[in-house]
């Protein structure tokens, strides 16, 4: 700021400058902002006698979180969480050994560029449909059972594994690969020695957190019938028995702790 | 040492001892001696038949599937509206309530590291892994199906999630700027609004699109469980079997995902 033009400002009250520096644009988002929350809220319908209503359910929830029925549908419970523990497992291993050669192709710096194009549809195909389609898309081809769950996971590892991979690669550092290739390696050689060594921690990291991921989603797919403990869940709201759901919630939320907490240790230990 | 002798008693290399060696191939065997026994209760868990006739079950959905039923859009530009505000008002709710959270989550901002804290972190957590359908699904229980609980359960949802990344652009501060205003004799809340708010607003700004951008993909769902929206208009095409109504609904909200991450790839693009 000039001198002049600080001796203009001198008696004057400081103003915070605003976000947007533009006064019509801020004004336009503004009020275009406000009007579209009237117009929005006005187009949502509440039922309030119904909600009135609702909320002493909602409150049995809260208190049923306080005294969480583990026993009554034990049964249930227990094959629920080992049917999604299996499909995590088995999903995330399938998924990544998949990625692997997908995210090889799907980096510009090593893959030809029709492989490139092929791998980066794959990758987005994957990336746009949501979880819950694809699951419901399987199980009406492939019949209700954890198997519709177990491809819809290792589907949707694909996407997300392959994308983070690819990027990895493409940030390597070219004098190390550069080096193993001026030895005379071939192509795989290459690949091993030159390309693996530099994205081995991040892979591992990213497969520890995608497994968190998978459990997490695992517990939804049964709402669609793609096995696991969403199915149980659901009974269990359809019934309004709160307490075996906050047992089956409580489950849900302690499992993704451990599993964030180990893969937390294990990503600390390989970066 | 990693050196053993060959039979002419000649050193060799090796980049394990035996021990190593030995632990490492015992851990390959347990993982896939595990993988082997899940994907054995997975097959056990399955109707085989139905697995072999996939083919044709794919080729006979498809073929009912094509084209699709255009003259439905008519009655999909309601739900895509529904979809659109329990997408956008849910993500304003979250952020309201994500703020605060945040605060009370980081470090330098919180009143009690003992106390209030972990209570906040909690709040995050368990929001975070708990799934929106989840969260849709209790809500319909809750207050009724409609719109109101998917707009209720994707605020829920989105809480954790805005306010865990909010909190760690709060831990990461400068802290020479809030010193700064703390030396001019500030109060608390003026430090707070002069001295922490502006250097976290273009992450705040960031979070806020790239969870709308999230978020527009769980609300299309959402309708499955009841919570109004597209996904009810597709569990009830599923229901009837109309195909050409579900492959109509599908290239909808394949279109409003794609626009929503255009959308929030440009105005982070603008922000940062």
């Amino acid at each position: 700021m000039t001198a002049e033009a600080l001796d203009n400002r001198i008696g004057t009250a400081w103003k915070k400058p605003p976000l947007i520096t533009n006064p019509a644009l801020r004004w336009t988002l503004f009020i275009g902002g406000l009007a579209y929350v009237v117009l929005a809220v006005s187009s949502i319908d509440v039922n309030w006698a119904r909600v009135a209503e609702g909320l002493s359910r909602g409150w049995a929830f809260i208190t049923a979180f306080f005294s969480p029925d583990f026993v009554s549908r034990g049964g249930d419970i227990w094959a629920g969480i080992l049917e999604s523990i299996i499909i995590t497992i088995t999903s995330t291993v399938v998924g990544i050994a998949i990625s692997i050669p997908i995210g090889l192709g799907a980096a510009r710096n090593i893959a030809p560029l029709p492989v490139y194009l092929v791998c980066r549809a794959i990758v987005s195909l994957s990336r746009a449909l949501n979880e819950i389609i694809v699951a419901i898309l399987l199980v009406a081809i492939f019949g209700f059972g954890p198997l519709a769950g177990f491809l819809t996971l290792s589907f949707a590892t694909i996407g997300f594994m392959s994308k983070l991979l690819a990027e990895d690669i493409e940030e390597m550092s070219k004098a190390q690969a550069e080096a193993i290739r001026a030895t005379g390696s071939s192509w795989l050689q290459w690949i091993n020695y030159g390309v693996q060594p530099q994205v081995m921690p991040r892979l591992i990291g990213l497969s520890m957190y995608r497994l968190d991921i998978n459990f997490r989603e695992s517990a939804v797919l049964g709402l669609v019938g793609a096995g696991g403990i969403g199915a149980t869940l659901n009974t269990a709201f359809d019934r309004y028995e709160f307490d075996t759901a906050a047992a089956i919630l409580l489950i849900i939320i302690v499992t993704v702790m451990a599993l964030e907490y180990l893969s937390g240790i294990i990503r600390a230990k390989v970066q | 040492m990693p050196v053993s002798t060959d039979v002419h008693g000649a050193k060799i290399w090796q980049l394990r001892n035996r021990n190593q060696t030995l632990i490492r191939w015992g851990s390959y065997l347990a993982a896939v001696a595990i993988f082997m026994w899940c994907w054995q209760r997975i097959s056990e868990a399955t109707t085989w038949f139905f697995v072999w006739d996939a083919p044709r079950i794919a080729a006979d959905i498809g073929g009912r599937a094509w084209p699709p039923r255009w003259s439905y859009m008519d009655k999909l530009w309601g739900p895509l509206w529904d979809t659109f505000n329990m997408a956008t008002l849910g993500t304003v709710l979250a952020l309201f309530l994500a703020v605060p959270v945040a605060f009370l989550a980081a470090r330098n901002t919180t009143p009690s590291t003992l106390f209030i804290r972990p209570v906040a972190l909690f709040i995050i957590v368990s929001t975070r892994s708990i799934n929106s359908l989840i969260w849709a699904l209790l809500l319909v229980a809750i207050v009724g199906p409609g719109v109101f609980a998917g707009l209720m359960a994707i605020a829920l949802r989105s809480i954790g999630f805005c306010a865990k990344l909010l909190y760690e652009a709060i831990e990461e501060i400068d802290e020479k700027q809030v010193e700064a205003i703390t030396a001019t004799g500030a109060s608390r809340w003026q430090v707070m609004a002069y001295g922490i708010v502006p250097q976290i607003l273009p992450a705040f700004a960031g979070i806020s699109v790239f969870r709308w951008d999230i978020n527009i993909r769980e609300s299309t769902v959402l309708g499955l469980v009841g919570a109004g929206g597209i996904g009810l208009q597709l569990q009830s095409s599923l229901n009837t079997l109309a195909w050409p109504q579900v492959t109509l609904i599908l290239i909808v909200i394949l279109f409003a995902v794609i626009v929503g991450e255009w959308v929030s790839a440009k105005v982070r693009g603008a922000i940062i």
